[in-house]
């Protein structure tokens, strides 16, 4: 097996003692970061970024995927102890989490949310161990056309499988593609949609606008809802660990099914929140009694936590064979391989073997610690929630500013990240999605110059899409997506006519 | 109070505007086709095009809906807290390019802990003190990252 040789070589590039010391560093921040109310782990990896800018791309992305690990447990914890789901994906965590705190359950519901998220993300790390080079090197013989044809693919499937108002989705995916192009061209040298502002030559950088969107936005909304803590306490006794354990293997079928549908929409776009909520409720419709669920029931934290982060986990699989994000926190890395001098794509695995497995094998190592960290930690991090907003919410800001400034030390970059809070704010308040605006942003480029180069190479004939058999299937699989909403409902008021 | 429609259709309005500029913008880089390939604004012009459409159909979808009574885009209680972050975040931003990022951001937690938070005077500021001294730590000395400065900054030779 080539993978596992290259996996132990994973192993040993990360087994020095700096990068094991940044990965327990980004535990504990993620952990921290996921706590919070207001922040997240898209936010955390955002605004955290800028403390790795100095250092090399293996320490860096170690770091930072452990934040996003943390952050993944840590929102587990805000579900089940105080009902606020830390993320979108922890809302079904909630359902049966929460009761069973109530019941004083609360150890066993954390020791059952952390163990089935390992799970969950063991099966993913396991695909991407075993899938991702194949992907990799079948990509290396693609070419602009194919590129173009997979980022259609991807931005499609927003639009198609989304469950926003289809329009909004589009409106948030076309003004991240063209805030993309502001700047100079990166074909021509020529400027575009600069208006004359020396500040916007550098273009709009992802990040500041991911900081602000989410972020400065999300502090906002806090704000507004103004959230009344009042959490359930809990320390997890290695009884009760056990207990769990040995309850959990009746529950393989459910855990199973739960990472089987984690991985499937992790690697298509916009995942871990549809796999959160179709883990829990198929885990419900084939139980014997379903009316339990919601009840707290300890199967109903296993079923959600587990597609929850097999779908987390695997969104990095695109991220590193194609160069493609499955998922918000997945496009932010990518816009930090970039920042590092990476170039995101099929490439990685060959010139950059160390950086890539180094990544592998820290999926297996941070998991594993950072199970024993968040199962021995709780009461700590619990203890975090009970600190005034008051006090959290202006720090959060001021992370936020220094974040956006130190990503290309301008303060014009505060003013957008302020400015790009607002919008955020109101995009939320009016349900236009923001991850295809982010995944636009962050592709943008890539996706124009494989549009301009295949353009180029078919000489402005569209049919370059549709060139060769597989060009030609991914890009029609794509249009399918795309009008998948419109066929569906012609398709259904057909039906009953005949 | 203003209804989430209304401001849904001014996002719309706003959107379609921002399309029109752009989408001229780009036209006049050159949107067309010439002897080495796509023009510089092609790209960029069709996508201010599919922007502009999807913001036109929002708004004929939101013409064409039934009047039924629409929720407030927010309550006046509730925008009252909003801006008391918003306010504070907007002075923090403008105090940071005169007097520095570091001093701004004590000013900003030390601030919002008295006034938003009621929290008592000294653990509001002790707070900020400790907060700010641990940031830059963090980013000025332990990481290289350099924050905007002012003349504070300037007084201790920073």
């Amino acid at each position: 097996m080539e993978a596992l040789g290259l996996l132990f070589y994973g192993f040993k590039v990360l087994l020095t003692w700096k990068i094991l010391g940044l990965m327990m560093v980004g535990l504990v921040l993620g952990i921290f970061v996921g706590v919070l109310p207001g922040l997240g782990g898209p936010n955390g990896v955002a605004i955290l970024l800028p403390l790795t800018f100095t250092m090399d791309p293996t320490s860096a992305i170690v770091m930072l995927s452990c934040i996003y690990w943390g952050a993944l447990f840590g929102g587990a914890i805000t579900s089940i102890l105080f009902n606020i789901p830390g993320e979108a994906w922890s809302v079904a965590t909630t359902f049966d989490g929460y009761p069973m705190a109530q019941q004083g359950k609360a150890a066993e519901a954390l020791t059952a949310a952390f163990t089935s998220s390992f799970i969950g993300s063991l099966v993913a790390v396991m695909l991407i161990t075993f899938l991702a080079p194949g992907i990799a090197s079948f990509a290396l013989r693609f070419g602009p056309p194919e590129f173009f044809a997979v980022y259609l693919l991807t931005f499609c499937s927003f639009v198609g499988l989304g469950r926003e108002e289809k329009h909004k989705t589009i409106i948030s995916m076309a003004l991240g593609l063209l805030l993309a192009g502001v700047g100079m061209d990166t074909v021509s040298g020529q400027l575009r949609m600069t208006f004359g502002l020396n500040e916007l030559l550098r273009g709009i950088n992802f990040l500041v606008a991911v900081i602000g969107l989410f972020g400065i936005s999300e502090i906002l909304l806090t704000m507004e809802e103004r959230l009344a803590l009042r959490g359930h306490a809990a320390a997890i006794s290695p009884r009760v660990v056990f207990k769990v354990w040995r309850e959990m293997p009746r529950y393989w079928i459910t855990l199973l099914r739960s990472s089987a549908i984690g991985c499937w929409l992790g690697i298509t776009p916009g995942g871990a929140i549809a796999a959160s909520f179709m883990g829990y409720n198929l885990a419900k419709r084939f139980s014997k009694d379903p009316e339990s669920f919601g009840k707290g029931r300890i199967e109903g934290v296993f079923a959600p936590e587990t597609a929850a982060h097999a779908s987390g986990t695997s969104a990095l699989l695109p991220m590193l064979a194609l160069g493609i994000p499955g998922s918000g926190t997945a496009a932010i890395l990518l816009g930090g391989l970039m920042v590092w001098g990476l170039n995101p794509g099929p490439l990685l695995f060959v010139e950059h073997k160390g950086f890539v497995w180094g990544l592998i094998a820290s999926m297996y190592l941070g998991n594993v610690v950072g199970l024993v960290l968040v199962l021995t930690t709780v009461p700590l991090f619990a203890a975090v929630l009970r600190v005034p907003f008051a006090a959290i919410a202006p720090m959060i800001v001021v992370s936020c500013a220094i974040g956006a400034f130190a990503i290309q030390n301008a303060m014009f970059d505060i003013w957008l990240m302020l400015l790009f809070g607002v919008v955020g704010y109101v995009f939320k308040k009016i349900s236009i999605p923001l991850a295809p605006f982010t995944l636009a942003l962050v592709l943008g480029n890539r996706a124009e110059d494989a549009f301009r180069l295949s353009m180029i190479g078919g000489g402005g004939d569209l049919r370059v899409f549709w060139s060769n058999g597989l060009v030609g299937s991914i890009t029609t699989l794509a249009l399918l997506l795309l009008f998948w909403p419109l066929l569906s409902t012609a398709y259904a008021k057909l039906r009953p006519a005949r | 109070m203003v209804s989430s429609r209304v401001v849904d259709v001014v996002v719309s309005l706003l959107l379609l505007a921002l399309a029109a500029l752009l989408g001229f913008d780009n036209w006049r880089t050159g949107a067309s086709w010439d002897s080495t390939g796509p023009q510089a604004g092609y790209f960029p012009f069709y996508l201010s095009i599919i922007l502009a459409a999807a913001a036109v159909y929002g708004l004929v979808k939101e013409g064409l809906a039934r009047r039924e009574p629409a929720a407030p885009f927010v309550e006046p209680e509730q925008f009252r807290r909003v801006l008391q972050v918003f306010l504070p975040t907007l002075a923090f931003c403008l105090v940071t390019e005169w007097l520095g990022l570091y001093v701004a951001s004590f000013l900003l937690v030390a601030g919002f802990m008295m006034y938003v938070g009621r929290i008592a005077a000294w653990k509001s500021v002790l707070t900020a003190a400790i907060f700010v001294a641990a940031m830059f730590v963090t980013f000025d000395v332990a990481f290289d990252v350099i924050m905007p400065k002012g003349p504070v900054e300037a007084f201790f030779g920073r």
